[in-house]
């Protein structure tokens, strides 16, 4: 088990070397002068070239980049052209709320997309399977950011039910800082109030991102439910009298989920994408939404900060959704 | 044949392919089919924002424009970047997938280690950081899509030629003293051609949805273009009250790859039994 983890940590090594690799060079490929960026619109070009020599542009590149290593793996990642702050803080402060809504998300996505697929499943081809068949595909053709706009015109703007964007009313400071999750910060703070405002600020985010997951986990596990009820040990269980839902959830839905969680861990990719465009319409003050401002800053250096973070979080995701499927299923393990 | 008449009994698939061919003949004769030509660019701004009716039966936009005339035309641009980028991600993909699937060396091994590092970043991700770094438009918008496409073609392909690589016919080809080139292009290409067609048929609903995307966050399309996720951006501003300015592009969106995933999931169940349906 431990030398199964440790094999895929080492795994990922030269993947993210790969990837501090290209992104590296495409900060290298960028079209505009990083130092004259630097020293804003009124420098001479004296402070032009002293920043190119402060910032070391005037090295070689295979120096240039054993650098740009040393600083990322300090978390540097240079100063931000947009916010004017380092990158590393302005992203360990955005962090957080990308993490609380796609995790919530995920929730969602999970539980929903089991139950649902498991239910499908039980009744198989009833009008509520041929419902939820329909919908896990046209779940999936949905625009993201489209799905987005129309819950905010019904449930925000139309019935008011729900806010319209932000994390939190502005004005309204958020609960102590313990783990930068608004929703466990409050609680531990003994404030319900504000734990139910970060709820309704988060629902409608949350829903949007969790959609294309929940179609397709509902989807897996149908299908390998439905495949799994064919087997012969549930045959006997069906002799032997137990009732249908007896056989079902311990014994089919423990044989039956190992893909729907490897899906789980596919899917944190899609989020993660999904975040950017879901935290940039409900102004939600995520890395996604950091992503879409820096870009229209034209902020290389962010841009590709950004992209790293991502690339290593996916990588310790999928490792994490690997140590889960081998719980579930030990024959995993072996194979791998 | 066979095949053929298996796929049509496939209903879900069979709907599919209708869209998809629907939306293909939409976009050919876009301009003989637009019930207002001039209003696709050139809006009559005493109608702006104007609710369905028989004139304009999804609306008009911010500068009185039909919003079904720009839907129509739209489609043109959401297919040919599809195509497009799909191509080009297939020139790219299937060589490196078929030489990494054929070889076993340092080489094949480079390639399969570079897709692993493009797929360990989000493709939206990654696509939004390259088109950033190549200049704004649409041009560079489908060029990061391909740029960070192809390696799901060598993946496919890559999976597909192992497969194939140890069947007893290659060993033979090889026995008889084919050369390499013509043992790739005649024997395995065709053998991994099916694969390659359902990935780009996914591929184009896939993209589609993407290129939308960044439409929207206004990194491909430019206006006046009526790119489809360029609508849904500009519309923002006259919610709610203007419900049909973003809601009839979106659903074009939404047909349209509904008809590619369709049918790529019954192209899918047909080359692969192993993967049925229901999934």
């Amino acid at each position: 088990m431990w030398r199964f983890v440790l094999r895929r940590i080492l795994l990922m090594i030269p993947v993210l070397f790969g990837l501090l690799l290209l992104t590296f060079t495409m900060l290298q490929l960028i079209p505009t002068d990083p130092a004259a960026a630097l020293a804003g619109d009124n420098a001479t070009v004296e402070q032009i070239e002293a920043i190119r020599e402060q910032f070391g542009y005037n090295d070689p590149v295979v120096v240039q980049f054993w650098t740009y290593l040393k600083q990322v793996s300090h978390g540097d990642f240079g100063v931000s052209v947009y916010s004017m702050r380092p990158i590393g803080a302005d992203i360990a402060q955005r962090l957080p709320a990308t993490i609380e809504l796609t995790f919530v998300a995920l929730i969602l996505a999970g539980v929903g997309g089991i139950v649902i697929g498991t239910l499908a499943a039980v009744w198989h081809n009833s009008a509520f399977d041929h419902i939820v068949r329909v919908l896990s595909v046209a779940g999936l053709a949905v625009a993201a950011f489209w799905f987005a706009i129309m819950l905010q015109v019904l449930f925000a703007m139309d019935l008011n039910w729900l806010p319209l964007r932000g994390r939190l009313a502005v004005g309204i400071a958020g609960p102590p800082h313990v783990t930068g999750f608004y929703l466990i910060d409050s609680l531990i703070a003994g404030d319900f109030g504000l734990f139910w405002q970060s709820l309704r600020y988060l629902t409608l985010p949350a829903v949007t991102l969790s959609l294309g997951g929940l179609a397709t986990i509902a989807r897996f596990t149908r299908s390998a439910i439905v495949e799994t009820m064919q087997r012969d040990f549930v045959a006997y269980e069906q002799a032997v009298g137990f009732p249908k839902w007896r056989i079902v959830l311990p014994y089919v839905l423990r044989n039956s989920l190992v893909t729907p969680i490897t899906q789980i861990g596919l899917l944190f990719g899609s989020m993660i994408s999904g975040a950017v465009v879901v935290e940039s319409i409900f102004d939600w003050p995520g890395l996604g939404s950091y992503l879409v401002q820096v870009i229209f800053a034209a902020d290389y250096r962010a841009i590709l900060a950004v992209t790293l973070v991502i690339g290593v979080i996916y990588a310790l995701v999928n490792i994490a959704v690997d140590l889960v499927h081998t719980w579930v299923d030990p024959r995993v393990s072996e194979h791998m | 044949m066979l095949l053929v008449k298996k796929l049509l009994r496939d209903i879900p698939a069979v709907l599919g392919l209708v869209i998809i061919v629907t939306v293909v003949l939409v976009a050919i004769f876009a301009w003989h089919l637009v019930p207002d030509p001039y209003g696709v660019y050139d809006g009559d701004i005493l109608t702006r924002l104007q609710p369905p009716s028989w004139e304009h039966p999804f609306g008009t936009d911010d500068l009185g424009r039909d919003i079904l005339s720009r839907v129509i035309v739209g489609s043109r641009g959401a297919l040919m970047i599809a195509l497009g980028v799909v191509a080009v991600s297939m020139v790219i993909g299937i060589p490196l997938g078929l030489y990494a699937g054929y070889e076993s060396g340092w080489g094949s091994e480079a390639i399969m280690r570079l897709t692993d590092i493009f797929l360990a970043v989000p493709q939206l991700i990654l696509a939004l950081a390259v088109a950033q770094i190549l200049s704004r438009g649409i041009e560079s918008a489908m060029l990061a899509l391909a740029l960070t496409y192809w390696p799901f073609f060598t993946r496919t392909v890559f999976a597909e030629t192992r497969r194939v690589r140890t069947a007893l016919f290659i060993e033979a080809m090889e026995g008889l003293g084919a050369s390499r080139l013509r043992i790739i292009t005649a024997h395995i290409l065709p053998n991994v051609a099916a694969s390659i067609i359902v990935r780009a048929t996914i591929g184009m609903g896939f993209t589609i949805l993407t290129a939308a995307t960044l439409g929207f966050l206004g990194i491909g399309a430019t206006p006046p273009s009526p790119d489809w996720g360029l609508t849904i951006a500009e519309s923002r501003e006259y919610l709610p009250e203007s419900w049909w300015f973003a809601t009839f592009p979106g659903l074009a969106i939404l047909l349209t790859v509904l008809g590619f995933n369709l049918f790529g999931d019954g192209l899918r169940d047909l080359v692969d039994p192993r993967l049925r349906r229901s999934r």
